[in-house]
């Protein structure tokens, strides 16, 4: 080496595109590219397929008229509409009143102390529950047992299903709702005289309003679309609904039902009713998208 | 003026009424949080409540048998016990390099703000389709599309028994496949959220010693995410082992044992959804074990996973 360390050449900083590692890392760049373009694909795919076999479906009658035997054409999935409404209202009003109240506990009242701690863990492994499991364990508890009148399958069961599934997003979403509430609205409140109750019925909880809402409407539209707790809970149903006591039609297991029986016009009913499901739900999540943009403001 | 009493300061007594108001709903509040643990609970005792004459009678042999013969009451449930680990393991394997690829292209500024947002929305669109959907496309659209590369598949590796049987339609690729649509979006928005909350300055560190761009990924930012990716890979594969419909619509729900991909097979999963509706004496037993053992998988795995995921909020 004759060049002395102090007349060191000043290195070239320039970016050489060339370079083995700057190849390499646009090769990768590029397979992360790829990945994500796989990764959308199946969403784009389906949404095309659900458009063209179902969209092209749609008439007065599918939305008015019973699903036709096995085999013949022609009817609709009125009931099975209807049905979905019922059920989904049914876990609603379990889940939400529940899932509200156990999230103020979290929120308002636990100081992190280990009942809460051991909550929000329970909350947690039993969002992680199959939603299979929750039908086994409705069939276990009340359709097997017969409670309601001696009835076995029914609207009210295939309800309690689907609230067990809501209950731990509720909780959730009104747990970290509350908690995003600044704590000097809850002393200005307390230091006028309120109560604690009023405080949060009058103050909190309509600060709250939005995230809460956005959780409720996600949970409500993720509890539409399932379909494993009701099939043996709720069952099905060909004819209107009749009562809550009684089975019931849901689009879920009509699509179930409908896609593994080997008639041409039964299939094409499923089509149609996951045309019905999948734009329900997805203006339920835009909606939801929308409510937590509107809280944004 | 008259002198200041200080009457009018005097502070409001709260009545008996206020107070008995205040209890009853912190009471009610409390009351209503326990219902996650009792519904919890109960869902525990109920299942194993109603598993315990299947597992009187079978006790382990239930688990490393696969003769499911409802009409002579022998019941054991390898196959779906086999179907449900293989069919979540591999779906996870083809789905974490996909998700977490995509996590690391829509947040290390690659592209433009707009098109990474628009990226996510998809993604968590894809995770709102419900099970059901998806099983339906599985059978009229996935599954004839990919026969004839699986056939080619038995054709040129079929001396391998995972590849031994011709593909007749149904069977565990294509639920392994449905399986990664399903799981792809949990994975992606946890790794995304990871990787979001590396922080700024370990970037920046990487970037200024020179250092390419994917080499920052997997050296410095990749690393220090790993904890909350694992946690969330874990969630996914608890997912994965209880997704049920799209499962059951596309596996075949065969219950005789083949260790081919390409042949039908079972899901615990699927086995419930399928014959649970028909069920009645020593079966109902026999899919509640099976059930339960379920349960204790998907417990365990989601255990696991909360633990990762708490470790990562330590970490940084």
């Amino acid at each position: 080496m004759t060049v002395s360390s102090s007349a060191r050449p000043i290195p070239d900083l320039s970016y050489k595109p060339g370079l083995q590692r700057n190849l390499l890392s646009r090769l990768l760049t590029l397979i992360a590219g790829l990945f994500s373009a796989i990764c959308v694909l199946p969403l784009v795919l389906v949404l095309a397929y659900v458009l063209i076999m179902g969209g092209g479906k749609i008439s007065l009658a599918l939305f008015t008229q019973l699903p036709p035997p096995p085999g013949l054409e022609g009817g609709g999935i009125g009931n099975a509409i209807i049905g979905t409404i019922i059920v989904s209202i049914i876990a609603g009003l379990i889940a939400i009143p529940v899932g509200v109240g156990g999230g103020i506990f979290l929120a308002e009242y636990s100081k992190g102390g280990s009942f809460a701690q051991f909550i929000r863990f329970g909350t947690n492994v039993l969002s992680g529950v199959p939603s299979i499991i929750a039908g086994v364990f409705v069939y276990g508890i009340i359709v097997s047992t017969r409670i309601f009148f001696g009835n076995s399958y029914s609207a009210l069961a295939g309800g309690i299903a689907l609230s067990i599934l809501m209950l731990p997003t509720v909780i959730k979403t009104t747990d970290e709702g509350l908690k995003l509430v600044s704590d000097d609205l809850r002393r200005g409140a307390l230091g006028v005289g309120a109560s604690r109750f009023v405080t949060i019925v009058r103050i909190t909880l309509p600060t709250a309003f939005t995230p809460i809402a956005t959780g409720v409407v996600l949970s409500i539209a993720r509890a539409a679309g399932e379909t494993a707790p009701l099939i043996f809970t709720a069952l099905f149903s060909p004819f209107w609904p009749e009562g809550i006591f009684n089975p019931i039609a849901s689009l879920s297991v009509l699509i179930y039902n409908f896609a593994i029986m080997p008639y041409q016009a039964q299939n094409e009913l499923a089509w149609a009713a996951s045309f019905v499901l999948v734009m329900f739900i997805l203006a339920m999540n835009l909606f939801a998208r929308w409510l937590g943009r509107f809280a944004a403001k | 003026m008259s002198p200041d009493t200080g009457e009018q300061y005097l502070l409001r007594r709260r009545p008996a009424s206020e107070k008995l108001v205040d209890v009853s709903f912190k009471n009610l509040a409390i009351a209503l949080a326990s219902m996650v643990a009792i519904v919890l609970f109960a869902i525990l005792v109920v299942v194993f409540w109603g598993s315990l004459e299947s597992m009187g009678r079978y006790g382990w042999k239930f688990l490393v048998t696969s003769n499911w013969n409802p009409v002579d009451d022998e019941y054991g449930a390898f196959t779906a016990i086999y179907g449900t680990i293989v069919t979540s393991l591999l779906s996870l394997a083809i789905a974490v390099p996909l998700g977490v690829g995509t996590a690391v292209f829509i947040t290390e500024n690659i592209i433009p703000p707009r098109i990474r947002n628009v990226i996510g929305v998809m993604v968590e669109l894809l995770a709102a389709i419900p099970s059901v959907v998806l099983g339906l496309w599985a059978i009229f659209v996935l599954e004839p599309f990919i026969r004839p590369f699986l056939t080619w598949l038995n054709q040129a590796f079929g001396w391998l028994p995972f590849l031994s049987t011709a593909p007749m339609g149904p069977g565990m690729a294509p639920a392994i496949l449905i399986l990664v649509v399903m799981v792809l979006p949990i994975i992606t928005a946890i790794a995304r959220d990871s990787l979001n909350q590396v922080p700024i300055k370990l970037r920046q560190a990487a970037y200024g010693v020179g250092t390419t761009r994917w080499g920052a990924i997997l050296n410095v930012i990749l690393p220090a995410a790993v904890s909350g990716i694992v946690g969330g890979v874990m969630l996914a594969l608890g997912r994965a082992m209880g997704e049920t419909m799209a499962v059951t619509m596309i596996i075949g729900n065969s219950n005789n044992f083949s260790w081919s991909l390409l042949a039908p097979g079972n899901t615990i999963a699927a086995m419930l959804a399928n014959q649970f509706g028909e069920a009645d004496g020593s079966q109902v037993s026999s899919l509640m074990y099976a059930a339960f053992v379920l349960i204790v998988l998907t417990l365990a795995v989601n255990v696991c996973a909360q633990w990762l995921v708490k470790r990562l909020s330590l970490k940084y």
